[in-house]
C-alpha cells in the first residue's frame, strides 16, 4: 500500500480526488446548470462539423480505402492470376479464389496462362486494411475510393468477380468512364 | 582397414567427427542449421548429383593437418570431402556470401518471375535461395530464353523455362526406373531437358521427378493450378501398395476433405526421406496420381511444417476453441445460423471436387 502511493504519476495532469462536502451553492446546481447551457447553445453559433450526408459528399483523402475492385489491363485483359497472396494477406481471412487454366481462345479474356475462374470478397469480414492491394504483384487488386453499399441481407455482402471486376476498357468505356466519375 | 577413419574437420568454428570420404556438404549438414551450405542440384538420395549448380561453394582456409595452405579458390562442397583438420567458412566468410550471390544472378538469369503462376511457389527452392542469399535486382540486358510447354505423358507438365539444369531428374530416371527416356539435348545456353521426339515418360517411378525438382521446371498436372501451396494442410498418410518398390508412405496435401496432391515425405533438407523399411522413401506413381480419395489413405496425422514456412500459414497449431455458451443460455437450443456460405460463395462448393480432375480446371469446369 506504501510503495502505491509514493508511486510516481505518469503524467502531470494527475489529481488527488476532493472529498470535501459540497458547499450550499454547489448543493442548489444552478450555477452548474447554467455552465452547461452556455456550452450547448455556444455550439448554435459554430459551424457545424456535419453534412447531409447522401446530397453531399466529402473528398476523400488520398489514401483513403474504400471498396476493392479488380483490375484490367489496357486490353480488358483480367489482371488476377489467382496467385492467393492477397488471400494469404489477408488478416480478417476474407478473401477465396479458385484458379483455372486458360483455354486457346481466352487469351483476350485473362492476361496470363492462369485466372482466377471464382474470386471472391466477403465484405462482411473485410476491415478494409489495404493489405490485398500491398501483397498483389500484378496490380490487380486496388481499393477503390467508394463505400460498400449498405444492404438489409448478409448474401449481398459476398462479392463476387461480377461485383469486382472493372467495366473492360475496350467494351463498355462509357461505364468505365463514369465509374471513374469522368 | 577394418576400423573407419574419422577426420576432424571445423565448419564455422563448429568441429564435427566425420568419417573419411565424407563431403563438406554432409558433414555440414550433421552440424545442421545456418552452417549447411544450400544446395539446388546435390541430391543425397541420388548417386552421381552435384556439382553443377554451385550454391554450395564454401571457402577452405585451412586444408588439411598435414598440408594446412588454404585452398586458393572457393570449392564445392557437395563434391569436395573432408581432410582432417580441415577448416571451412561457409557463412563467417564474406567471399562465400558474395559468390553465393552471384551464383543465385547466375541462376536468375533465364529464370522467369513467374512465381504467381508457378505451382512450385511456396516450397521453390530457388525462391528460398534467392530470398535468403541474392540480391535484389538483377544485371540482365537481354532476352530470356523461353521454350515451350511439353506435356510428359498425361501426368508430368515440363516446363523448360523454368528449369536450372540441375540434372537431378535424369539421375531419378536413370537410377529409380529401368528405362530412361528423357535426358539434356544440346549443350551451353541451348542445353535443355527433354525426351528426343515427343514422348511420354512411361514408368512407374517417373513421377518422383516432380519432387526432386528444386523449381517448378517439372509439376503435377493432377495438381496443377488447383490451389496454392500454403492454402492446403499437410497430412502424413499411408496405403499398402501392391507396387513391392513403392514404400506407400506419403504425404497428402489437403483441403477440407478432399485430397489435392500427394508427394514423398520430404526431410528437412527438402529432400525424399528415409522410409520406415529403411529405405528411400519414393513413391509409385499410382500412389501419387490415382489416389484422390481420402479412404485410399490411413492418414497418422499433420505434417511437422517449419514455423518460418509460408506452407504453416494458417495452421493454427494448439488453438483451445472456446466453449459454445450459447446452447447454455437459450436453455440448450442451438444458435440460429444466420447464413450458410455454401449458399451464397461460388467458391470451393461442396458438390464439386476440383482435385478429383486429372488436368487442371478450365472455365468450362466454372459453368
Amino acid at each position: 500500500m506504501q510503495t502505491f502511493q509514493k508511486m510516481q504519476a505518469l503524467t502531470n495532469r494527475a489529481k488527488a480526488v476532493d472529498r470535501k462536502p459540497m458547499t450550499f451553492l454547489e448543493r442548489i446546481y444552478l450555477w452548474n446548470i447554467l455552465k452547461g447551457m452556455l456550452i450547448t447553445f455556444s455550439h448554435i453559433f459554430k459551424k457545424k462539423p456535419t453534412i447531409r450526408f447522401p446530397e453531399q459528399t466529402r473528398t476523400f483523402s488520398p489514401v483513403f480505402r474504400g471498396l476493392h475492385v479488380l483490375n484490367r489491363d489496357e486490353e480488358g485483359r483480367e489482371r488476377c492470376t489467382a496467385c492467393g497472396l492477397c488471400a494469404v494477406a489477408c488478416p480478417a481471412e476474407a478473401i477465396t479464389m479458385e484458379a483455372a487454366e486458360r483455354l486457346p481462345g481466352e487469351e483476350n479474356l485473362y492476361r496470363e496462362e492462369k485466372y482466377a475462374a471464382r474470386y471472391e470478397i466477403n465484405m462482411l469480414r473485410c476491415i478494409f486494411c489495404g493489405l490485398c492491394e500491398e501483397a498483389c504483384p500484378k496490380d490487380a487488386i486496388y481499393l477503390s475510393e467508394t463505400f460498400t453499399p449498405t444492404n438489409f441481407t448478409r448474401e449481398s455482402f459476398i462479392y463476387g468477380k461480377d461485383n469486382l471486376l472493372i467495366p473492360n476498357p475496350k467494351t463498355e468505356a462509357a461505364d468505365l468512364a463514369k465509374a471513374k466519375g469522368m | 582397414m577394418s576400423e573407419q577413419q574419422l577426420f576432424k574437420v571445423t565448419i564455422d568454428n563448429i568441429t564435427i567427427d566425420v568419417p573419411a570420404g565424407t563431403t563438406i556438404l554432409n558433414a555440414a549438414r550433421q552440424i545442421g542449421g545456418e552452417v549447411a551450405p544450400p544446395a539446388m542440384c546435390y541430391y543425397s538420395k541420388l548417386e552421381g548429383s552435384g556439382g553443377k549448380c554451385r550454391t554450395c561453394l564454401v571457402e577452405v582456409s585451412k586444408g588439411s593437418e598435414k598440408d594446412p595452405r588454404p585452398m586458393p579458390k572457393l570449392v564445392a562442397s557437395c563434391r569436395t570431402t573432408v581432410m582432417d583438420g580441415m577448416e571451412v567458412k561457409n557463412i563467417t566468410s564474406p567471399k562465400v556470401i558474395d559468390a553465393r550471390a552471384g551464383v543465385v544472378e547466375f541462376l536468375l538469369l533465364n529464370h522467369p518471375l513467374d512465381c504467381p503462376i508457378c505451382d512450385q511457389a511456396g516450397e521453390c527452392h530457388l525462391q528460398d535461395l534467392s530470398y535468403e542469399h541474392g540480391k535484389e535486382g538483377t544485371r540482365y540486358e537481354f532476352q530470356r530464353r523461353t521454350f515451350h510447354k511439353v506435356d510428359l505423358g498425361d501426368k508430368i507438365q515440363l516446363h523448360m523455362t523454368r528449369c536450372i539444369m540441375c540434372f537431378r531428374c535424369v539421375f531419378v530416371a536413370d537410377q529409380l526406373t529401368e528405362k530412361r527416356e528423357h535426358g539434356i539435348l544440346d549443350r551451353g545456353d541451348h542445353a535443355q531437358i527433354a525426351t528426343f521426339i515427343q514422348k511420354n515418360l512411361q514408368n512407374e517411378f517417373i513421377g518422383n521427378v516432380i519432387d526432386v525438382c528444386p523449381v517448378g521446371a517439372l509439376t503435377d498436372k493432377t495438381f496443377r493450378f488447383k490451389n496454392r501451396v500454403w492454402f492446403t494442410k499437410p497430412v502424413n498418410a499411408h496405403r499398402t501398395c501392391e507396387n513391392p518398390k513403392c514404400c506407400g508412405e506419403v504425404q497428402l496435401w489437403m483441403r477440407g476433405d478432399e485430397v489435392f496432391r500427394v508427394t514423398a515425405r520430404k526431410d528437412e533438407w527438402g529432400e525424399v526421406g528415409q522410409a520406415s523399411n529403411g529405405k528411400t522413401g519414393w513413391i509409385c506413381n499410382v500412389c501419387r496420381f490415382d489416389k484422390k480419395h481420402i479412404k485410399d489413405w490411413v492418414i497418422e496425422g499433420p505434417t511437422k511444417v517449419n514455423r518460418h514456412s509460408v506452407i504453416a500459414q494458417g495452421h493454427y497449431v494448439g488453438v483451445i476453441k472456446p466453449q459454445e455458451t450459447l446452447p447454455e443460455v437459450l436453455h440448450g437450443r442451438q444458435p440460429k445460423l444466420v447464413m450458410d456460405i455454401h449458399d451464397v460463395s461460388e467458391v470451393n462448393k461442396p458438390n464439386i471436387d476440383l482435385s478429383l480432375l486429372e488436368r487442371p480446371a478450365h472455365s468450362t469446369d466454372f459453368k
